[in-house]
């Protein structure tokens, strides 16, 4: 297949990964709070929301304030952030409109509605919570369908398959930064076993990948910080671990590799990575220092986009 | 002006024959039936996307063409003279312009005068002496047909080089099938869908003496940004070939690649919908990111096919149209089946003596215009129009043809009052291959929605229609 066709797609799932990812993060720290300020503590979680975003810096050149309404515009509706769920559906309609040969028709009327239906909550914001909530809501919908398109309607060819790498190489970068800002709650020296603050601040991060229920059915246990990093990073079983993301990887880049009868650096350093990770244990990780094993991780992973750019999609 | 012919009431004694049906049901049903079903067609064709750009318009970006439910309709002998007439003005169009790049026979028979051809901006040197394989040089024509009367179609235009609306002819189909089948139910119209596999083989027919015995074919697109490329990407996808654009192909040794996530693939056969100024930034335009550098290098060497060739323009020009009755004798010593409309030359003096002293009953156009832009509809224009139009013709007398305004048919169309006349245009597309012209029975009709009105330009308020050839 053509390259840009190939590139597009690649970026197409990943403005959808992301946007429900913006959605969720924006949903769970909404959550957080609303919260009476004895449990969330001093710590800004509208701060930590645009951190994890990976907006930290380019906020402040358009706010002097990190709080919900500047937050949630930057994040939502600006057109001045780069990744804000308005560009990212904007981002993600154009790469359809210009790969629309190579979308299902399924795929392509996910996109289409969803921007025909944002094009409102554009021109006139939302007014209330509620509409707040409806969008999100949307959004995460919107993601799923698309996903669901996907998995459904695509023919099982390199185009699904890039298609799939574009989902977990974002869905692995977005679970690494939660794990990035907030590492620091879910060491296991600064437990304070059962003191609020930091219940909801765990519950919060395992809302933000949709793992909360999860959770419980993997361990049967109360929360626990050493075991919900556990979950995010080695659990093979929770589809946005790292893990996960790179089992998937794996998997999508060989079936490239043998479609194009061709293995090569991407397919290398994928595997790479997820070796690593499936030698890896907890202890191991928390004694070396789980920032710098994170930040290793976000690197690793970028850099396996960027090898996967030069191999596949220029 | 006199009333027009109109398609389904002729001169308003009994309906024509082929509309006999559509009229017993449009008395049975419910008006507000139409409007539903109206509503709901627009709505499908948000959804899919068919949408175009107009150009200059920042709020507009993405407009739909109005669509009217009521088909246009045509009986299985008004068609067959339609299709007789058009295989042989494209024959003529693909006959003349092989002789204008080759031998000139016709410059030397002093049928067309030279500087209108060695003058004109669209005539492309770069042509002279090039062979294109099977002497196709139109394998995808959209010829423009206008009504005033039951009897004859008129070429308004030929268009010759990348011209767009096929799309419309299917999704309209489409459309109408599954909004109204009980209409179909009721006629036997002729099918429109295998419109892209005869285009197909009509351009892998044309695939160049290098290719393998598969060529490879790809639509080159100038971009999302363009006003058809719901269009491109829609037949790319019928067609089941590569959607590329200039930066997807590269020119190595005089060969056509593109870039593939398995390497360089080589390209055999491009039906481009990129004007030739910006096909190849080292030979036209070289500000153009659009093309492909080298490509006409590739093109010279015989190694890749352009549908339609390069130089086209110089056929459906408008000062060449009004030469096309004595080309169409030239070169197949026949009568024309499809008449002209009768065209004013500014370039000759008397000619533009006489539109000057008749400019307000006049259409009077640019040579070089196209989409119903820069051009004079006399009878509808302010007096200060006219005279501003006519400093403009004096001083470039040779950039104008006039026209008599012309009462083009009209059709019935659903309007805000219920049923109106409106006047309607027909483009056909005509595809030719290496042995033979094929005709899809149908083409788009566009529709000139304000009432009076004669532009059927989609950019200028236009909309389009189902077009029905029943069969016998």
């Amino acid at each position: 297949m053509l390259s840009r066709t190939a590139e597009n797609l690649f970026w197409l799932a990943r403005y959808v990964e992301r946007a429900e990812y913006l959605a969720r993060t924006i949903d769970a720290t909404l959550r957080v709070t609303a919260l009476p300020a004895a449990y969330i503590g001093k710590t800004n979680e509208w701060d930590s929301a645009l951190l994890t975003a990976g907006v930290g810096s380019s906020f402040y050149d358009h706010y002097p304030e990190a709080n919900e309404q500047n937050v949630i515009e930057y994040l939502s509706f600006s057109a001045e952030n780069p990744s804000s769920i308005k560009n990212c559906i904007e981002s993600a309609r154009l790469n359809s409109r210009s790969v629309r040969t190579a979308l299902t028709s399924e795929m392509w009327d996910t996109i289409n509605s969803a921007w025909i239906e944002l094009q409102a909550v554009w021109n006139k914001g939302t007014a209330n919570r509620e509409d707040l909530a409806k969008f999100l809501r949307f959004v995460q919908e919107t993601s799923l369908r698309f996903d669901g398109s996907a998995y459904r309607t695509m023919l099982r060819n390199d185009a699904y398959w890039f298609s799939r790498i574009g989902v977990h190489l974002e869905r692995a970068d977005n679970t690494a930064r939660i794990l990035d800002v907030k590492y620091h709650v879910l060491l296991p020296e600064e437990e304070h076993v059962g003191g609020p603050l930091d219940y909801y601040q765990w519950t919060s991060i395992l809302r933000s990948v949709s793992a909360l229920t999860a959770y419980h059915w993997v361990y049967r246990e109360t929360l626990k910080p050493w075991l919900i990093a556990d979950l995010l990073i080695l659990n093979d079983t929770l589809p946005r671990s790292l893990a996960s993301c790179y089992s998937n990887l794996v998997r999508n880049l060989d079936q490239i590799g043998v479609a194009y009868g061709r293995q090569g650096a991407a397919q290398r350093h994928a595997r790479g990575i997820r070796n690593r990770l499936e030698h890896s244990h907890m202890d191991d990780i928390f004694q070396h220092g789980v920032h710098e094993f994170i930040q290793e991780f976000i690197a690793d992973n970028s850099r396996l986009g960027e090898i996967i750019t030069k191999q596949y999609l220029i | 002006m006199a009333v027009a012919f109109d398609e389904m009431n002729g001169l308003g004694e009994d309906i024509r024959p082929a509309y006999q049906e559509l009229s017993r049901w449009l008395k049975e049903t419910q008006p507000d039936a139409l409007e539903y079903r109206r509503q709901e067609a627009e709505l499908l064709f948000r959804r899919i996307g068919i949408t175009f750009a107009v150009y200059g318009d920042a709020a507009a970006q993405e407009r739909l063409i109005p669509f009217d439910v009521i088909p246009r309709i045509m009986s299985a002998k008004e068609w067959t003279l339609l299709e007789n007439g058009l295989k042989q003005r494209v024959l003529a169009l693909n006959m003349f312009l092989k002789d204008i790049y080759h031998g000139r026979d016709i410059l030397r028979a002093n049928i067309i005068p030279e500087d209108l051809i060695f003058q004109n901006p669209v005539f492309r040197p770069e042509m002279n002496g090039q062979n294109v394989p099977h002497d196709v040089y139109v394998h995808i024509a959209g010829i423009d047909i206008i009504r005033t009367d039951p009897e004859n179609f008129i070429v308004l235009e030929d268009n010759a080089r990348t011209p767009s609306g096929v799309s419309y002819m299917l999704e309209n189909r489409e459309i109408m099938m599954r909004l109204f089948p009980d209409l179909f139910a009721r006629h036997r119209v002729a099918p429109v869908e295998r419109y892209p596999d005869e285009l197909l083989s009509a351009l892998r027919s044309v695939a160049p003496h290098s290719a393998s015995a598969e060529p490879t074919v790809a639509l080159m697109t100038p971009g999302v940004y363009n006003s058809a490329y719901y269009e491109h990407s829609f037949l790319a996808d019928k067609l089941g070939i590569e959607l590329v654009e200039g930066r997807d192909l590269i020119v190595k040794n005089d060969e056509v690649f593109m870039r593939t996530t398995e390497g360089l693939k080589r390209v055999d056969v491009i039906y481009r919908r990129v004007d030739d100024d910006f096909l190849d930034p080292l030979t036209f335009r070289p500000d153009s990111a659009l093309g492909v550098p080298g490509l006409m290098s590739a093109y010279a060497a015989g190694n890749i096919t352009l549908a339609n060739a390069v130089g086209t323009g110089i056929a459906d020009d408008k000062a060449i149209y009004s030469y096309m009755p004595d080309i169409v004798k030239f070169y197949l010593s026949e009568e024309p089946i499809l008449k002209n409309v009768q065209t004013w030359r500014c370039r000759e003096p008397q000619d533009l003596s006489y539109v000057l002293d008749n400019l307000a009953d006049l259409v009077v156009k640019e040579v070089h215009g196209s989409g119903g832009y820069g051009m004079l509809i006399g009878p509808a224009a302010t007096k200060a129009t006219i005279e501003a139009f006519r400093d403009k013709l004096k001083r470039e007398p040779e950039g104008f043809i006039a026209q008599p305004t012309l009462a083009l048919s009209t059709c019935p169309t659903c309007t805000d009052k219920g049923l109106a006349p409106r006047h309607v245009d027909l483009r056909p597309f005509v595809l030719t291959g290496s042995s033979h012209t094929t005709i899809v029975p149908g083409g788009l009709t566009r529709v000139a929605l304000k009432e009076g009105s004669l532009v059927v330009n989609s950019s200028q308020g236009g909309g389009t229609k189902d077009t029905w050839i029943l069969s016998e």
